[in-house]
């Protein structure tokens, strides 16, 4: 067999390398894949089905709050005596689907969408790589993240149901909690070994195996945004990982590393050698999870970064100013996380210096979202579907981003911590921020997985449903929130005074979710839909700068990806160039 | 036709490493995080603590002092065996990875006899935060050395065979094995005086 | 980095001065350790500088920092820094606390002598009623 690519190119022959013209067997190909490709679809179907899991627990959830005590219709009966019997959901079942409606959206949901699927899918194609530094590893981590969700979701299963302490997983509540709280331990266990082969195979990837010519200030902010998500990936999550192990031997083996003396249970003394540290495991926790909601939204940026330069026709505003700011949110993100602890009773000092790197934190996100903004003046904008998502971000991360202001704040944040004002918060950062980025880039990658476009009637009324609905869900509970409306509650602020004036809202966001659900009708349509009765299209349809589009097929070579290596010889964002012959020009064109 | 992946072998001109060095590297990072973590919750746990055992009334310091030394030795094997593949000696490099491999299971062997020794006192991590504490990191540890040895063990027997068919790039590999062997003993290092010595 | 096998050669008894070298330094760990210094914090301070001064010879010798381009070295510095930085602050954080010590929160019904130092934190937060 001829491998003209040792001669031509300056890689050297692997010796473990899978030859082309070998026939793969169907598991080979499709199941235990090691091409970044497949993989990255793989990611995504799978973290999409998991959204859609977390999304119904959430309908469920919403049902009880805006009917609280009345059975839940047509899937009452199927929810299990010790959980919903006569289809009314018991307290302890409501707080198992929040702690697994948290799970399941944040580490089987996004993250896997906006890194494994769209991470892996797109970096290695708009770096002009022929696939992920490290492919085994690639695929290790794939089915490591199937693995962890099984778990997780087999923790419903178990007597006394799934983890129930919330997602944040707090103890001494979770130390003394039902079964199912192992079993969140063990599948987090393989979440994170998910995260961190991912993080380091996307590093290695970015840093070494950019195209010749693809230097730092060419390269698209979307693989920025990964390749400072993944430095927080590799370097938050194991702090977790020790926290998890630490409350799995509390639960397990008996420690005390988070059982104060003293503690009493139900009126009695809980036996033991005592000792511990409650706050430790939320500094540990909250360690990674700060990060973790950049790990959140940066890749978000990411996409509507693309999808903004390509549908405006115009450079991005401020491409140097965005990843210097991008650079520094990555430092800052690690010396936040205690503005999440305000009420533990921290002093004075430590308080004001929380309180300091959160409002500096506060600056880089502000310049990104102002440089996106800025983008879009002066552009030829193409309202397609990507383009409707990428443009609702916008504001929504807007909403999401300022109403975190006051909860940085220790004086405001008294009244608002746990209440419905934190929920509405991180809400429309994730879900019309994140998710809504998320969409966008599903309808602007299909065309390259598939060869074929979406449809854009199913997708504009999958928007415009959406975007009503959801901002139906969310809104109100600034409202709730500001009036004192505690979250995690089963009844919903029923039996609360404070409550009683903002409990009608509660149906008025339940009917929102029911929406919201309804809408995502036309986007399951069309995704499979489009695969079949789709247009089909050349390979650089939106008429994209990036080496993604311009030198490689739609769907891409099974193999490698590009017929030879690209060269970049420009920035990726040369749209509307005075002079040139069409309103864009591909990074890998050479000079005129 | 197909694109190899570069730079597995050769190292990028820019960066001056190879792929896998820098993923090891970056691992090692994420390792000194966990390890940090840990470490900083032992500080947390004993700061904040009523109660601290004198930790010299329950470990045993000669036998982690030999521990100390196997491990340091085993680094020192372990360079050596690279070296030697550098200097193009086979069989000198079987037998210093051996040598690695065997400190790896003096290691585990002593560290047994330690565990034995706190269970035969009825020492278990729910007696105390200490004891706890010790036989996690030390036990997270051992697992990281029990991988360690995996992979030497490996690399000594049927991953050998590379030396034949792809030595640049088997070198490459027990380089970056050597550097998380390296990692573990440095874990060590810091684990001694701070669970044996304070 | 691809060393060649004469300076290889030559290494060899770098590693060899360095292996003595680090078993000089376990004793010197153990023996410090009977020091009677006054204070927790200067006892961890000289653990930490014997077990720092160890680790970085075998970073240096055995990982091969020396060879390698400067940037790894200065990568992983900055790393250490953060990694003191961000696990120094929990530390903080327990120590500062609105009332009291973290004693006073966590232990039921045990009698708890006030910190030295923080008598001055709590007079603060009671004139602000």
């Amino acid at each position: 067999m001829d491998h003209v690519s040792t001669a031509e190119h300056p890689a050297v022959h692997d010796g473990s390398h899978e030859h082309a013209h070998h026939e793969q067997s169907f598991l080979r190909k499709w199941v235990f894949s090691v091409d970044h490709k497949i993989i990255g679809i793989q990611y995504t179907v799978t973290s999409l089905l998991f959204l859609l899991l977390g999304f119904t627990l959430m309908m469920i959830m919403r049902w009880q709050l805006a009917h609280p005590g009345v059975p839940v219709p047509l899937i009452g009966g199927l929810m299990g005596i010790a959980n919903a019997p006569g289809g009314i959901i018991l307290p302890e079942f409501y707080n198992q689907l929040g702690a697994m409606h948290g799970t399941i959206m944040v580490f089987l949901g996004v993250v896997p969408l906006a890194v494994g699927g769209f991470g892996n899918y797109v970096t290695p194609l708009m770096i002009g790589a022929p696939d992920m530094a490290f492919p085994r590893l690639n695929m290790a981590s794939y089915w490591s993240y199937f693995i962890g969700g099984v778990i997780m979701l087999a923790s419903f299963l178990v007597p006394g149901g799934a983890a129930n302490s919330g997602w944040t997983s707090y103890v001494p509540l979770a130390n003394i909690a039902t079964m199912g709280q192992t079993v969140w331990l063990c599948g987090m266990l393989f979440l994170i070994f998910s995260s961190l082969f991912g993080a380091v195979n996307f590093i290695v990837t970015i840093v070494q195996l950019r195209a010749p010519g693809l230097t730092w200030s060419r390269l698209p902010f979307f693989v920025w945004t990964q390749l400072v998500t993944s430095f927080l990936l590799l370097l938050a999550f194991p702090p977790l990982q020790a926290a998890a192990m630490l409350q799995f031997m509390d639960r397990v083996f008996g420690t005390n590393f988070f059982m104060p003396s003293g503690l009493v249970v139900s009126g009695q003394i809980v036996e033991g050698a005592g000792g511990g540290n409650p706050l430790l495991w939320q500094h540990l926790f909250w360690f990674l999870a700060h990060p973790e909601v950049y790990v959140l939204i940066l890749p978000a940026l990411g996409i509507v970064a693309e999808i903004l330069a390509n549908n405006t026709r115009k450079p991005l505003w401020g491409y140097r100013l965005m990843v210097g700011s991008l650079i520094f949110l990555g430092f800052m993100s690690f010396v936040v996380w205690a503005h999440h602890m305000f009420m533990t009773g921290m002093g004075t000092s430590i308080s004001a210096f929380f309180q300091t790197t959160t409002m500096i934190i506060s600056v880089p996100s502000v310049v990104i979202l102002s440089a996106l903004f800025l983008s879009l003046h002066g552009g030829s904008i193409r309202f397609n579907t990507p383009m409707l998502f990428a443009l609702a971000f916008l504001p929504m991360f807007g909403i999401g981003g300022l109403t975190g202001l006051p909860l940085g704040l220790s004086a405001a944040d008294i009244p608002l911590h746990d209440t419905y004002y934190v929920i509405g918060h991180f809400h429309y950062v994730v879900a019309p921020g994140t998710i809504f980025a998320l969409f966008a880039g599903i309808y602007y990658w299909y065309p390259k997985a598939t060869g074929r476009m979406m449809n854009e009637v199913l997708g504009k009324i999958h928007f415009v449903g959406s975007f009503i609905a959801i901002n139906v869900v969310f809104m109100p509970m600034f409202i709730q929130g500001l009036a004192g409306v505690n979250r995690r509650l089963w009844d919903g602020g029923a039996e609360y005074a404070h409550a009683q004036d903002v409990l009608h809202w509660n149906l008025t966001m339940s009917q929102g979710a029911w929406a919201l659900g309804f809408f995502q009708i036309f986007f399951i349509i069309n995704f499979f839909l489009s695969m079949k009765t789709g247009k089909k299209v050349d390979s650089n349809p939106w008429q994209a700068t990036t080496i993604d589009w311009t030198d490689t097929t739609s769907p891409p070579l099974a193999h490698g990806n590009f017929t030879k290596v690209p060269v970049v010889y420009r920035d990726a964002y040369q749209y509307s160039v005075p002079g040139a012959k069409a309103d864009f020009i591909p990074q890998t064109a050479e000079e005129e | 036709m197909d694109m190899e992946i570069p730079y597995t072998v050769e190292p990028r001109p820019d960066t001056g490493l190879t792929n896998p060095k820098l993923g090891i590297w970056l691992f090692l990072a994420s390792e000194v995080m966990l390890f940090g973590g840990l470490f900083s919750s032992y500080v947390l746990l004993r700061s904040g603590a009523d109660y601290w055992p004198n930790q010299a009334d329950i470990v045993n310091i000669p036998l982690a002092t030999l521990n100390t030394a196997v491990l340091i030795s085993s680094s020192v094997t372990m360079v050596m065996a690279w070296a030697s593949l550098k200097m193009n000696d086979f069989a000198k490099y079987k037998l210093y990875m051996g040598l690695t491999f065997l400190a790896g299971v003096g290691f585990l062997v002593i560290k047994t006899i330690e565990y034995n020794e706190k269970f035969s006192h009825d020492f278990y991590p729910s007696t105390n935060n200490f004891i706890g504490i010790y036989f996690l990191l030390t036990g997270l540890h051992a697992i990281h050395v029990i991988g360690g040895m995996v992979v030497n063990g490996f690399l000594w027997g049927p991953g050998a065979k590379m030396w034949k068919t792809a030595p640049e790039q088997f070198v490459n590999r027990v380089e970056v094995a050597g550097l998380y062997w390296h990692f573990v003993d440095l874990v060590w290092i810091f684990l001694f005086p701070v669970l044996y010595l304070l | 980095m691809s060393h060649t096998a004469e300076e290889v050669r030559a290494q060899v008894k770098t590693y060899v001065t360095i292996f003595a070298i680090l078993m000089v330094l376990t004793v010197v760990t153990v023996a410090v350790s009977y020091i009677d210094l006054p204070s927790i914090t200067q006892r961890v301070g000289l653990a930490l500088l014997v077990a720092g001064t160890k680790a970085s010879l075998v970073a240096i010798f055995f990982m091969h920092l020396k060879g390698e381009r400067q940037w790894v070295t200065y990568t992983l510095v900055l790393t250490s820094f953060f990694v003191v930085l961000v696990f120094g602050l929990p530390m903080w954080t327990d120590n500062d606390h609105i009332v009291g010590s973290s004693k006073v929160i966590w232990d039921a019904g045990v009698p708890v002598p006030e910190l030295p130092g923080h008598e001055a934190e709590v007079g603060d937060e009671g004139a602000g009623h």
